[in-house]
């Protein structure tokens, strides 16, 4: 994956989440992956359509997750799996929408569709095209990991090229 | 969570809003924000389709309306409802922020945009602005603000 597409979602990453919970956050780790993925914890997939095809997983673990829900609420939540669901897939939406719009912004255009809950352990593995980025992010509620694949379009791609030199 | 002055329609009333978006989770956290303005949460919907039969059913003041949704999205329920009710009020609250996005969107029949992560001082704004004449603000002293 190329650097102007990787760039935008550590930017939302560090961004929302250290707006969302109201403290710094810090890149602990960050990986290409090219093994398949392997969920840790709650995890959201996002898909994305457009100029630029992938997915991106966002995945917290049960203890982070439920920390950083009382955090986004402002006050303690009893614990609960669908609470912990609920935030890992709004956190993943603000983040994944907020990397979207700075692209769009770049001329690269997207639809995003809806989180989904990930929930089986393993992912498909990455191809030499959809290499996956992921990233662990420190937070004061416990690790974020991100993980991000993500390809140009060519058809798309071709496309507007077709255009430009008609 | 911070208190705010809150916003009284003209009639002293509450403000009442229809919270649209696919989120429990994010609507719980608009629910808070809006009692913290002293509004009142009329109706929500996790869907265009439902916000529209909601918007008839409960008549809001304003709606906080999210774009990325599954079975209709938040943009053509928004055009849906201004095409019948024209004077609705309707504020996109969205992550999606993109200057296409909130362009059709207004376009559309919004009012406003909110990008998410929302931040409780830039929606009061917002809605300050939206209501316009409809509504006034109470004095700061009476509501602990």
């Amino acid at each position: 994956m190329r650097m102007e597409l990787i760039q935008p979602f550590i930017n939302a990453a560090d961004a929302v989440l250290a707006d969302s919970l109201q403290s710094p956050t810090s890149i602990a780790h960050l990986s290409m992956e090219e093994e398949g993925y392997r969920r840790r914890g709650v995890a959201a997939l996002i898909a994305v359509s457009g100029d630029i095809e992938g997915r991106i997983i966002f995945d917290v673990d049960p203890k982070t997750a439920m920390r950083v829900a009382s955090r986004m609420a402002g006050q303690e939540l009893p614990e609960s799996q669908e609470l912990m669901c609920e935030t890992v897939c709004e956190l993943a939406n603000q983040v994944i929408g907020n990397a979207i719009t700075s692209l769009n912004d770049q001329g690269f255009h997207f639809r995003v569709h809806p989180p989904e809950l990930h929930t089986s352990e393993h992912g498909d593995k990455s191809s030499e095209d959809t290499e996956a980025l992921v990233m662990c992010i420190e937070t004061c509620s416990g690790k974020v990991f991100m993980n991000v694949a993500m390809r140009y379009n060519r058809r798309r791609h071709e496309e507007r090229a077709a255009v430009v030199t008609e | 969570m911070e208190q705010f002055a809150p916003v009284k329609r003209k009639d002293g009333q509450p403000v009442r809003y229809l919270v649209v978006d696919d989120s429990v989770f994010a609507r719980k956290n608009l629910a808070r924000m809006i009692e913290s303005f002293g509004g009142q949460v009329a109706g929500e919907a996790g869907d265009g389709c439902t916000a529209i039969t909601e918007y008839d059913r409960t008549n809001p003041d304003i709606v906080l309306m999210d774009i990325t949704m599954p079975q209709m999205e938040g943009i053509e329920a928004a055009e849906r409802i201004v095409r019948s009710h024209p004077n609705a009020r309707i504020v996109m609250v969205s992550s999606v922020g993109y200057q296409d996005n909130i362009v059709a969107a207004l376009q559309r029949g919004a009012r406003h945009f909110v990008q998410k992560p929302v931040k409780p001082e830039v929606l009061y704004e917002v809605i300050k602005y939206v209501l316009g004449e409809d509504a006034s603000v109470a004095s700061a002293a009476g509501a602990g603000a």
